[in-house]
């Protein structure tokens, strides 16, 4: 193994069916999704918060970011379910994308493959919750609060 | 009148697989608009070439496209906003005449989709959006928008009939344009009989027929600055307004889901910049990527209020005999969307529009027009106005 393999960061590989990219300076993310939490960022300068998580702030230009936790409930602003898939993503089929509004930011995945979209009703409260994919992946998912 | 006109317009047939280079694709619709504006390479000083980079295996394509159409030593530009790249090319050759730079430039549109092969297709298909945070879900250009229409119908009681009424009215036009790729009529029964390729899901609640096809096609319009037109052109048509906006590409970036924020911001750049409004458009080309697109289109220009774009369709307002003809050269659904070439395409129909030389698409006495072509999920937002005095 050469050296600079050794040093690579490569934990971003894990997030998503298929990853597109395996380096970022936020990949503590995906620490925090194998300790089952979702995290965003917020600027220790000005406040600002961030989902998704975001090493550098475009408000203030501060790079001086903190992990919070993305809790509590949003409402589901839309979805839509899937019948075709791009390459790698067939295995998930179907499946159904959506956008929680979480007031303060939005958070964009995937509902809970369990879940019946015949009950999804756009403005209900959903929770955002991690979820390990067949393949070993790790990404989250929106079920609702009961 | 304004400062800069269109003297030149040229597009190639959209077909699903040209077959020829880049190079030749981009010669078709250079020809005719060079032939339309009785003119020769040499009298042009600048070119503006505009694609999606990932469909073309050139490598900087500007260079080679310059070559062949004769366009050296004269300089070149190469401008991307997927798929609103050549209302973006048409702005940069707006600025480089108005700024005095250049003279006469032409603005090259083009897409050779079949260039590369469907199965590295596919996997462009899933790199649509941000690559970082929302294709590792698997989505896809029409989940996206599918998004869209969901929150449009939740709202606004919007129906599956409202959208394939749009695909309907697509064909009828897409019937008599020669250049167009899909030359069938649509009915509504289409989308309602199961056995139909039409009323297959794709993304709920999208089905086949509320997608436009892809294409392979080119695009071309000649600019000219006031003092040039007046020397070249018997029949100039005037950029009167060019407005253009971008919004997140993340969706967790947008507050509206039920319009698109660019393209209410690029038509209030392009209404005030003209001096007209809504009501003085006498004809539109609208991005109708998916059915929906055009509905959120209406409401977005200011042809509808917000809600109440389902409407227009309904009662064929915008059909040719209607209060604002809209896509009546078959836009995107029944004309194809080679991406780079589809706003040089939708400008020449409306040139052609109010120069009254339209053929059977021609609506009555037209004197201003109107472009919207958006780039991405409304990521891009392009609005152009177009005007014959
Ligand atoms: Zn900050």
């Amino acid at each position: 193994m050469s050296k600079t393999a050794k040093q690579e960061d490569v934990r971003f590989g894990k997030f998503g069916t298929v990853s597109f990219t395996k380096t970022t300076r936020v990949n503590d993310f995906i620490d925090h999704l194998e300790n089952g939490k979702v995290m965003a960022t917020r600027c220790s300068q000005c406040g600002e918060v961030f989902f998704p998580p975001r090493a550098d702030c475009c408000r203030c230009l501060s790079s001086a970011m903190q992990w919070q936790e993305v809790s509590g409930s949003g409402t589901l602003v839309s979805f839509s379910q899937l019948k075709f898939a791009p390459i790698g993503f067939d295995g998930d089929l179907p499946y159904s994308i959506a956008l929680l509004d979480y007031g303060a930011f939005r958070v964009f995945g995937r509902i809970d493959s369990r879940l019946d979209i015949a009950r999804l009703r756009i403005g209900m409260a959903m929770q955002t919750v991690v979820n390990r994919l067949p393949n070993g992946q790790l990404n989250y998912v929106f079920e609702p609060v009961d | 009148m304004g400062k800069v006109a269109i003297i030149g317009v040229g597009q190639s047939k959209f077909v699903r697989s040209y077959p020829g280079s880049i190079r030749e694709l981009a010669f078709e619709a250079f020809k005719e608009a060079a032939l339309d504006a009785g003119i020769s390479a040499k009298q042009i000083d600048a070119s503006v070439l505009c694609s999606a980079p990932e469909y073309d295996k050139q490598r900087s394509p500007s260079a080679i496209v310059a070559e062949y159409l004769g366009l050296n030593p004269q300089p070149t530009f190469y401008v991307e906003t997927l798929c609103s790249s050549s209302s973006t090319g048409l702005k940069l050759a707006y600025s480089l005449v108005a700024a005095g730079l250049h003279e006469v430039v032409a603005v090259i549109g083009l897409q050779k989709m079949s260039e590369i092969s469907s199965a590295e297709s596919q996997e462009r298909m899933g790199r649509g959006g941000d690559i970082q945070w929302e294709s590792p879900f698997g989505t896809m250009m029409p989940a996206y928008y599918a998004m869209y229409a969901k929150a449009h119908m939740a709202r606004y009681g919007t129906t599956l009939e409202d959208l394939a009424a749009v695909r309907v009215k697509a064909a009828t036009y897409g019937q008599i344009n020669d250049r167009a790729v899909y030359r069938k009529a649509v009915t509504p029964q289409m989308f309602t009989d199961p056995a139909e390729m039409m009323a297959g899901p794709v993304a709920s609640p999208l089905r086949v027929g509320d997608c436009c096809a892809n294409a392979d096609g080119a695009s071309c319009i000649i600019v000219a600055s006031k003092a040039k037109a007046a020397d070249l052109s018997k029949k100039p048509v005037w950029i009167l307004g060019v407005g253009s906006a971008t919004a997140s590409v993340n969706l967790s970036g947008r507050d509206l889901f039920t319009g698109l924020r660019a393209a209410e911001q690029a038509a209030r750049q392009a209404y005030a910049m003209a001096g007209v409004g809504p009501r003085d458009i006498d004809v539109a080309e609208v991005h109708d990527c998916f059915t929906i697109a055009e509905i959120m289109a209406y409401e977005n220009l200011g042809f509808a209020e917000p809600g109440e774009g389902p409407e227009l369709i309904r009662t064929r307002q915008t059909y040719k005999e209607g209060r604002i003809p809209v896509n009546v050269d078959g836009g995107l659904l029944s004309k194809g969307h080679p991406i780079g070439a589809t706003g040089g395409s939708q400008i020449r129909t409306i040139v052609l529009q109010l120069r009254g030389e339209a053929g059977p698409m021609q609506v009555k006495d037209p004197r201003i027009g109107l472009v919207h072509n958006i780039g991405g999920v409304g990521v891009y937002g392009n609005v152009t106005i177009l005007g014959n005095q």
